[in-house]
């Protein structure tokens, strides 16, 4: 009987040439989309169709991995797939080959399909483990900072240089398309306290939720780690430039998900201390020489005990033996603290 | 298969007294008829699709440019009075609740009712050459209790859920706590959404075993399961992937109510409890979710592939087998959807390459559908070509979930558009595909009458090209950084939001296509035919009249060894 109406054929004969065109020319400009448009460090930038500028090693390693490697293979199997269809399209309709052929196994074939994909998959889960260990493998940290979900906004803390409870919070001007222009700043992206990190440092980042999960990412740095109460993640990230990194609240945490940004001011370790000092903590090289102070002072303590040990010998071994674990124990926070 | 056809037709005359059905509520209300069931299934899911499908309109509208125009107070929306969007939270609020009751509608009361629901009550018992399924009566439940589960599930919308009185449950679909405990939502909103979920897990559990049961003692002589046709395989790896994952959704939810109601802390950190407990139950019933809501589709395109390329289905055991791997691998992946959670390294290791194994039988199947086309005399109906458009958009959605499944990828694609980019390609683009290629292969089966062809062609390519525009554009906004469940966005983010509202507007003019298709092929009534597809059609509903008569196989078929699937 006839299935085919004219205009069911017309259709999809016009359909398949226009999938086949769009998909050329989609993988092309794909391919060009880096030089297409000039993106700005930190934030995303307007028709783009990749990834943010990396502010990273770990992140250029990450874009390396999908720019170079996925991405060829997910488009190579799609064209592959859709030559495939075309081909079917136009040498097996019904007119092309009025009689069909009757074969519906062939062994050799089915080994290939299956086997080639585990083969792809074994070169992609390589180099897939190799970058999440990269992730997992956290460098000693220079800086530890503590990012705290609440709703609506994030609580900073540097728990080893004093400095706690920085709240930070969307800018007013940054709420309204138009008042953010005028400011010049990033609409929904502006907040008023930053957090501020050295550059070139390895910043660990500790997060935990105060009410609901929130989760703490900068695409720019390619890490992103939930925020959940009860529990304390941790991820890394070494920011290879000075500048302002914005991300957003990742996971819905209730009316404001969409308004509580996340800002990463990177600077140079002076005004980073400059920061520390002014928000009334101590810098590393301060807690540092301090610890040092502490640890001289406990070494003169133990040689005065142990001169006068020679008048009370019982009396001389309790306070030495006192002195040696307080020393024990500063300098062991100024050799973390110094890394 | 013609000797039995013969049989039947026979059979059919000599029943025809005893064919009176009953009258209108007793036949629609009580009806305990697969086919009728079915029918009142695949009239749910389009209504119901028509809910989520308005719903995502709302969130593409609001979405189409930066800064609030829809969710505040004096927009259109506003002054159709559906939320309450009186002040800013109140609006914020309801935009949240409109994009959790879009994918809730979507997968519970959408897909699985057409798929599960809809085309596996109504061809299952007949392609396995059963004259009904295993328990009738079990199955007009499963359908009620669905109703009930969406009556449920709506009310739950216009009710209190925040601390202001805000209404609907606002925490997405996932429904983690805390966000959907008492400190998220307070109201009695979210007590209505387990309320619901507990019925629609019902619903489906007692369908599972209605299919189970049906398929492993209700087969035809001769149809062993190895002749079984692909769909009914496909029902039967999904009924089973329902049956072992949805007590454990059922209980995670229990646990959240009691938690909610009750003072337990399973999921409070602050009474031992952990919240990310909630996560695992929660994807160990939602992953193979995903694949209750694809498989069918398999097995639909599967039979459609085979139809009109006049071939039988290339590889049918490895067919087969690849769903039951696809089944099975899919239970034991759950954690790829919690890279970011702070799980160890071992972990996070052994679920990016479990993840990664699931797409190999994918491949067998899709490299095998194109080589039941190749060689073959294919005539390009409607139903064919929403069927090769799935396979080319399934392989789209699939091969970004490969990417997904690198953890170090997913740490910068976690919760960002890509995301909604990959799972719309495999779902709406995919699953609903399959659903539509479904009706349009078995419209003239199920309802007796011709559809016209130039309207089901429109409705397929203004839909291919309108879910492309709204869905592709989403994978560079996800490589941007663009997170999900967002009302609003930077300006960076403008362009490609504004292509993909475009995309969303063209695919409502292709459901509104679809709309006038149905209408005009009730209107018109052109008389169909017992089987419209020629040699192709092989399976047994083939062999019955259009409609089929009210109860088929009086007189069972024999299968026969040299009849393929």
């Amino acid at each position: 009987m006839g299935i085919k109406g004219l205009f069911g054929r017309g259709l999809f004969k016009a359909g398949s040439g226009a999938i086949a065109t769009l998909a050329l020319s989609a993988a092309m400009t794909a391919r060009a989309f880096a030089d297409d448009v000039k993106q700005t460090l930190g934030q995303p930038t307007d028709k783009a169709m990749g990834w943010q500028l990396a502010g990273s090693d770990l992140k250029e390693k990450t874009e390396w991995f999908y720019n170079d490697l996925l991405f060829p293979v997910i488009t190579v199997i799609c064209l592959f797939v859709l030559a495939l269809l075309v081909w079917i399209v136009i040498r097996y309709n019904k007119k092309s080959n009025p009689v069909p052929a009757k074969f519906s196994h062939n062994t050799l074939i089915e080994i290939v399909w299956t086997v080639v994909p585990v083969l792809i998959l074994v070169v992609i889960a390589i180099f897939s483990l190799g970058l999440l260990r990269d992730y997992n493998n956290m460098p000693k940290p220079d800086v530890v900072v503590k990012a705290t979900g609440n709703q609506w906004f994030w609580t900073y803390d540097f728990p080893e240089l004093g400095v706690t409870d920085v709240e930070s919070r969307l800018r007013e001007d940054a709420k309204d398309v138009k008042t953010a222009e005028k400011a010049g700043v990033p609409y929904l992206l502006e907040v008023d306290n930053p957090l501020i990190v050295p550059v070139n440092k390895v910043v660990h980042v500790q997060t935990t939720g105060a009410d609901v999960i929130h989760s703490f990412t900068i695409p720019a740095f390619g890490f992103k780690i939930d925020a959940i109460p009860g529990r304390l993640n941790n991820t890394w990230f070494k920011a290879k430039k000075i500048g302002t990194y914005y991300g957003q609240c990742s996971e819905l945490c209730g009316k404001d998900h969409a308004y509580m940004p996340i800002e990463i001011k990177v600077v140079s370790e002076a005004d980073f201390d400059a920061y520390i000092i002014a928000q009334g903590g101590k810098t590393r090289a301060m807690l540092a020489s301090e610890a040092a102070a502490s640890a001289a002072a406990a070494e003169q303590a133990a040689a005065a005990a142990a001169q006068s040990a020679e008048a009370s010998a019982p009396a001389a071994e309790a306070s030495s033996s006192a002195a040696t674990s307080a020393s024990a124990t500063p300098a062991g926070n100024g050799a973390a603290a110094a890394h | 298969m013609s000797s039995h056809a013969a049989s039947h037709d026979h059979a059919v005359h000599a029943h025809e007294d005893h064919e009176h059905k009953p009258g209108f509520f007793a036949r629609w209300v009580f009806t305990t008829n697969h086919k009728d069931i079915g029918t009142l299934y695949l009239i749910f899911a389009i209504f119901a699709g028509l809910i989520g499908g308005a719903f995502s309109g709302l969130i593409r509208w609001e979405l189409a440019e930066p800064g609030l125009q829809v969710f505040m107070k004096g927009s259109m929306l506003d002054q159709m009075g559906l939320f309450n969007l009186s002040n800013p939270d109140h609006a914020k609020h309801a935009y949240n609740s409109v994009v959790t009751a879009h994918a809730v509608i979507m997968i519970f009361f959408m897909v699985m009712p057409a798929t599960m629901g809809g085309f596996a009550n109504w061809f299952v018992p007949i392609m396995i050459g059963s004259p009904d399924m295993a328990f009738p009566r079990l199955n007009n439940i499963s359908f009620w209790l669905l109703v009930a589960a969406f009556v449920l599930l709506c009310i739950s919308i216009f009710t209190p859920s925040g601390p202001g009185g805000e209404h609907g449950f606002a925490g997405g679909w996932t429904m983690y706590p805390p966000m959907s405990s008492h400190t998220g939502s307070p109201g009695p909103a979210m007590d209505l959404v387990i309320l619901s979920f507990h019925l629609a897990g019902a619903s489906s559990i007692l369908g599972s075993i209605n299919f189970i049961t049906t398929i492993f003692n209700m087969r035809a002589p001769g149809m062993t399961l190895h002749r079984m046709p692909l769909f009914a395989w496909s029902v039967l790896v999904t009924a089973f992937l329902l049956l072992l994952s949805l007590p454990v959704l059922a209980g995670a939810i229990t646990m959240l109510l009691t938690d909610r109601n009750f003072g337990t802390a399973f999921f409070d950190p602050t009474g031992g409890g952990d919240p990310v407990m909630f996560q695992h139950l929660f994807w160990f019933f939602g992953h193979p979710e995903v694949y209750i809501l694809i498989l069918p589709g398999f097995g639909i395109i599967s039979h459609i592939v085979s139809t009109f390329s006049k071939k039988p289905v290339f590889g049918y055991l490895a067919m087969a087998y690849a769903m039951v791997a696809i089944g099975f691998v899919g239970f034991i992946v759950w954690a790829h959807h919690m890279y970011t959670v702070g799980l160890s390294f071992d972990l996070r290791a052994y679920f990016v390459l479990a993840t990664m194994v699931i797409a190999v039988p994918t491949g067998v199947k899709v490299f095998s559908w194109i080589a039941t086309m190749w060689g073959g005399s294919i005539s390009f109906t409607v139903p064919m070509q929403w069927a090769i458009g799935f396979i080319f958009l399934f392989t789209v959605g699939g091969v970004t979930g490969v990417v997904l499944s690198n953890a170090a990828v997913d740490y910068s694609l976690q919760d960002t558009y890509y995301v909604v980019a990959h799972f719309h390609y495999v779902l709406s683009l995919g699953a609903v595909f399959s659903i539509f290629a479904g009706f349009y292969y078995w419209f003239e089966k199920m309802f007796g009458v011709k559809y016209n062809k130039w309207l089901g062609g429109a409705h397929f390519w203004i839909m291919f090209v309108g879910v492309n525009l709204i869905f592709f554009p989403q994978h560079f906004l996800g490589l941007q950084g663009m997170p999900r469940r967002y009302i609003d966005y930077p300006v960076g983010f403008s362009y490609w939001n504004m292509i993909s509202s475009v995309g969303y507007a063209i695919t409502a003019v292709g459901v509104v296509v679809f709309l006038i298709m149905c209408l005009e092929a009730a209107i018109v009534r052109r008389k169909g035919e017992a089987n419209p597809w020629g040699e192709g059609a092989t399976t047994l509903e083939w062999t019955l009249s259009s409609p089929p008569p009210y109860h088929q196989f009086s007189e069972l078929p024999v299968i026969k060894e040299d009849d393929h699937h």
